[in-house]
């Protein structure tokens, strides 16, 4: 394995470019003295140098196009290649956001189009495209919400959101950058919001509940529709975190069991990539309720005799933009080709095959690993623990490193919180039965090697190109940049 | 839970803080368990000097790399000094809690709820049930 | 087609593994009355199916391709040259996920690392979180991280009237349930001074724009002032930036900003109609504790080896839940490994090219609009790569008559955001339009001088 790589800065020279710009054409304009700044200490490197530092960096990183990369909640499949031809094109690219709307008509219908199949997949009423990310969705959505209940509903008392143990962190998060109160509500022993528990918190305090189903545990709540129910009861909204919608397309409909409002992710249930951490998309969807809540603009049409014009309009109570301009339209775009690639048998099938697949791993995995929620049939995810009998010492991160030099990525660790030892594996249905049968036996294989040599766990990753990192002195000691010259 | 060190020179509250006192201040910090069950403490976040504070208030955080826990005020009163080496030091909470790397120091308003804390015995007790 | 490998015999298989007949099997869980709900979408089609309709859509639009484009307000054609997609394009790092699992994610950490290192350098801030969505976020996240330094105690909000006008929303959006005084929007436009009259001891933070959105460049000697202005009552000095213009003009950090945003797009991104964009955030080092986004830092390995981790996470939402500094998690990391490699690309000499170029520009097509009778340029003052002109006739009209008779799309409606400014356009200009584009504005501009509007035409007037 090759060492280190070089930083930017450490392989700039100076006096070197890698660009080429246009000449000046017009006369030159006097730029006063005191707006210039002494220094830019940006890195001055040749095209050459420039390309072979980041192809090797790419080198030192793992992704979907190289293997397995099962993590549980985050929906890693496949990431289909014409998506990208798709967002390339000119057409879509070299538009600017503020042009008249007259003049790009067909990224409108794009849009409006995209809203409608999003509708359609979840049984809601309206669709914004305006949030970047799962959670920029959740924070839409809890905003909306809350000032339906405050200033529609006129009840500005209700200000606790109620959420599962087993909640995504953004959850929580979310609640409190909305301005409102987290209540925590333990699961049951099957791994459902435990409804005695809940309803102890049901009062006139309560805004909304907000639910992943399936759950982080990658179970189907199996009182759904009771819980649903009793919020809607109480006066309360449901929340739906669609981080799992990929185990419901073509399944169920979510506003049909419920939900008043949620956030889809495009880069995790309609194969748009994750980009190394984004960019991703988070439209949201909601009832007929809460529609005019929405962020806005958002796409409409008027239909006229011969043609449709798409034009922008913000919704009635609209809680404002949450970002500039309409929302990610290049990863729109890749989202909208999978659906039209797809269709409703596709996406049903995608839906069947991820269970599928996540069950027979199950099956696969509980032979050597305890997997707590076992003994229910799990959706698109399950969660083992990284607990090994004869081996106490070896923890579920040192499982997870140990499947790098095997060609893995780990699953989730250490989440949900309420499993200890948790390893979280979501296969996706992009992955084959031997890819599958490969990495149950690998997980055989390092149960084994914990018991025999657990150093080799320990010690874990040996084919990486690097060891464990301390992450520990990065915290204490903060080095955050390295530029030459800058203290 | 035999190789953590329990001290019997002072009090502690449910939440692992500890709380020694002298004269009519009490000094704080967290117990050996908690610094074990952090892991490597990475940052320490101190009150302000003069913040009023009252028994079971969060007034400081400590950190590790994977977790941040708050440290609450085990009396009420006002703090009147902190330990300003630690935030530079952070791993002094794993090396020595009970010594160096003490947090604040707090006036009582009502030394009676020192005696409302648990002792060492009692504390001991916590630790065991939480390790279960 | 679905992308899903398996063959029905390799189902069957797995099914007599779990145990059970069918697929239908495994949905038991999912009430039964809305079980298999059917989908009103159009047919499945094939890669060339789509591909053609999506070339129609694609076509539909006016793109920059084939128009001269003279508008910006916050999205910016800039050149973005061919490496910049080449290195994104590679899927190590577009198909990865975050870099939770640093072994296997150096190369997303590293590149990451470089671009705070360039966003420091740029902005000669201390440090540079790894993205967030995009300028407008950013400035609201700013908003809320000036907040947090003020332990939520300080309510007041200074908001110059000339940051953005969809930065302003989406800062009022965000903090509609926490509270705030948000003050300033309804100040005299470019007056710095009125602005700092508005700090008192409840503020946490005034936030002004520089160029701002009517295009003005602030000097260094009057930001200074209002950052002292701002540090005497202990706000923050929050500084929106177009990172563009930092390619000759004073950095930020060099008149005491605490907090530097703004729009990374020009880094390296297309116009995309609006995104996915780039949301740079960068601040002075104390304030680390109480950032938002992610940071990835450098360390070493077992073996003492340089390495990069993503690192005082315990701000985050998935350690911090509640209490973290943000709700984000999902950011915009590879338009910000899109950034690292223009910037890389671009150093110290092209991006400085960039700037100068745009300045040149602009400055020419302003004098020449100038001396045009009915138009009159409002930018009496500094201005960077946009300016206002005040138009004969409404914008709207302006802008269709430009695009249906010469091709060009027309600056910005500013009467949309300022009703003082009426009939008036923002204008952009950067270093992709050439003169004969700039020298045909003017021709057009001429022509609506000369009644080519026809009888609707309104002259200014006074």
């Amino acid at each position: 394995m090759r060492g280190p790589e070089p930083t930017i800065y450490e392989i700039s020279s100076p006096g070197r470019r890698g660009y080429t710009l246009p000449e000046l054409d017009v006369p030159e304009s006097d730029i006063p003295e005191e707006f210039l700044r002494d220094r830019l200490l940006l890195p001055e490197v040749a095209e050459v140098d420039l390309v072979r530092h980041f192809v090797r960096l790419s080198q030192k990183n793992f992704g979907v196009d190289l293997g397995f990369y099962p993590l549980g909640s985050c929906t890693m499949k496949y990431n289909p290649k014409v998506n990208e031809v798709a967002a390339r094109l000119p057409g879509f690219t070299k538009i600017h956001p503020l042009q008249d709307p007259a003049t790009v008509q067909g990224a409108m219908q794009l849009m409006y189009e995209l809203q409608t199949y999003l509708a359609e997949i979840t049984g809601f009423a309206a669709t914004t495209l305006q949030p970047a990310a799962g959670a920029h969705g959740e924070l839409t959505g809890v905003l909306m919400m809350r000032k339906l209940i405050h200033e529609g509903r006129g009840e500005p008392h209700r200000t606790k959101v109620l959420v599962p143990d087993s909640a995504h962190g953004t959850n929580p998060a979310t609640t409190t950058m909305s301005g409102l109160q987290v209540v925590e509500i333990p699961s049951d022993k099957r791994g459902n919001v435990d409804l005695n528990e809940l309803k102890k918190h049901l009062d006139d305090t309560v805004l909304g509940f907000m639910l992943t189903n399936p759950n982080t545990l990658g179970l189907f709540d199996e009182h759904l529709l009771e819980l649903t129910h009793l919020v809607h009861e109480a006066g309360g909204l449901m929340y739906g975190d669609g981080a799992n919608l990929n185990a419901l397309l073509g399944i169920t409909k979510p506003a049909d069991l419920g939900f008043d409002v949620m956030h889809i992710n495009l880069h995790k249930t309609f194969s748009t990539p994750h980009g190394g951490g984004g960019p991703g998309s988070g439209p949201v969807v909601c009832t007929e309720e809460l529609a005019p809540y929405l962020p806005g603009p958002i796409v409409d049409v008027e239909e006229h005799d011969d043609h449709v014009h798409y034009i922008w309009k913000m919704p009635e109570h609209s809680i404002g933009r949450v970002k500039a301009f309409w929302g990610n339209f290049g990863v729109m775009v890749k989202a909208y080709t999978y659906i039209r690639m797809l269709g409703a048998q596709g996406l049903r099938e995608v839906a069947e095959n991820a269970v599928l697949n996540a069950n027979y791993l199950q099956a696969l995995v509980k032979k050597t690993y305890p997997v707590p929620y076992g003994f229910r049939t799990c959706m698109h995810e399950f969660v083992a623990q990284g607990k090994i009998e004869g081996a106490e010492d070896v923890r579920a991160l040192d499982i997870a490193k140990r499947l790098i030099d095997y060609g893995f990525h780990p699953p989730t660790m250490y989440f949900p919180l309420i499993v200890p030892e948790a390893l979280m594996i979501e296969p996706t249905e992009t992955e084959s039965k031997q890819t599958l049968d490969a990495f149950a036996e690998a997980l055989e294989r390092i149960a084994e090697e914990a018991r025999t040599q657990p150093e080799l766990l320990k010690t874990a990753p040996h084919e990486a190109p690097v060891r464990r990192l301390d992450e520990v002195r990065a915290a204490r000691y903060p080095k955050l940049k390295d530029v030459p010259g800058m203290e | 839970m035999s190789d953590y060190i329990f001290l019997d020179d002072r009090r502690y509250a449910p939440t692992h803080e500890w709380a020694k006192v002298e004269g009519d201040i009490a000094i704080v910090g967290i117990s050996d368990y908690a610094q074990h069950a952090l892991s490597d403490v990475v940052y320490v976040e101190l009150p302000e000097v003069g913040t009023q504070v009252s028994k079971g208030d969060p007034v400081a955080v400590v950190e590790s790399v994977k977790a941040a826990e708050d440290v609450y005020a085990p009396l009420s009163g006002e703090i009147v000094e902190i330990n300003e080496e630690l935030p530079d030091n952070p791993e002094w909470v794993n090396e020595d809690p009970y010594g160096k790397a003490w947090f604040f120091k707090i006036k009582m308003s009502n030394p009676a709820e020192y005696d409302e804390l648990l002792d060492v015995e009692a504390y001991k007790k916590v630790v065991e049930e939480e390790e279960h | 087609m679905t992308y899903i490998p398996n063959t029905d015999d390799e189902r069957a298989a797995m099914l007599r593994v779990i145990g059970v007949d069918k697929v239908e099997d495994l949905f038991h869980d999912v009430p039964e009355a809305h079980r298999f709900p059917p989908l009103d979408l159009p047919r499945p089609l094939s890669e060339a199916e789509i591909l053609a309709e999506l070339r129609d859509m694609a076509e539909a639009n006016a793109d920059l391709d084939h128009v001269a484009c003279f508008l910006g307000a916050g999205s910016y054609h800039h050149f973005v040259p061919s490496v910049v997609d080449m290195v994104i394009s590679r899927s190590e790092f577009y198909t990865a996920y975050t870099p939770y699992q640093p072994e296997v994610s150096q190369g997303v950490l590293q590149a990451l690392f470089e671009y705070q290192s360039m966003i420091c350098a740029l902005t000669e801030m201390d440090v540079a979180n790894s993205s967030h969505y995009d300028g407008a976020t950013a400035t609201a996240e700013a908003v809320i991280m000036a907040l947090n330094v003020h332990r939520r105690r300080r309510k007041r909000v200074v908001l110059s009237p000339t940051v953005h006008p969809m930065y302003r929303e989406t800062v009022h959006t965000y903090t509609q349930g926490m509270g705030l005084n948000i003050v300033g929007e309804d100040a005299p436009l470019h007056d710095l001074k009125a602005l700092a009259d508005l700090i008192d001891e409840e503020t946490c933070c005034i936030v002004v724009q520089n160029p701002d959105f009517l295009g003005r460049m602030f000097s260094p000697k009057e930001m200074k002032a209002l950052a002292d202005a701002a540090h005497a009552h202990k706000a923050l000095f929050i500084v929106v930036v177009d990172p563009i213009s930092l390619g000759f003009m004073v950095a930020p950090g060099r008149y005491d900003a605490d907090i530097v945003v703004g729009e990374g797009q020009s880094l390296g991104s297309l116009p995309q109609f609006g995104g996915p964009y780039l949301g740079i955030f960068a601040f002075k080092k104390e304030y680390v504790r109480k950032s938002s986004g992610r940071l990835v830092g450098e360390t070493v390995d077992a073996e003492g080896k340089r390495g990069y981790v993503i690192t005082l996470s315990t701000r985050e939402q998935h350690i911090r839940r509640e209490k973290a500094t943000s709700n984000i998690c999902t950011n915009e990391a590879l338009v910000a490994i899109a950034a690292a490699v223009y910037l890389a690309a671009m150093g110290k000499s092209g991006l400085r090219r960039v700037a100068e170029l745009s300045y040149h520009k602009a400055h020419y097509a302003a004098q020449r609009i100038a001396e045009i009778d009915g138009f009159d340029l409002l930018s009496t003052w500094p201005f960077f790569k946009e300016f206002v002109v005040r138009t004969p006739a409404p914008v709207q009209e302006i802008n269709d008559y430009l695009l249906d008779e010469w091709g060009i799309l027309g600056g910005y409606d500013l009467s949309r955001d300022y009703p003082q400014l009426e009939n008036a356009m923002l204008l952009c200009v950067t270093e992709m339009n050439d003169r004969e584009e700039i020298d045909a504005l003017v021709d057009a501009f001429k022509e609506i001088a000369n009644g080519a509007l026809d009888s609707t035409v309104r002259f200014y007037v006074g």
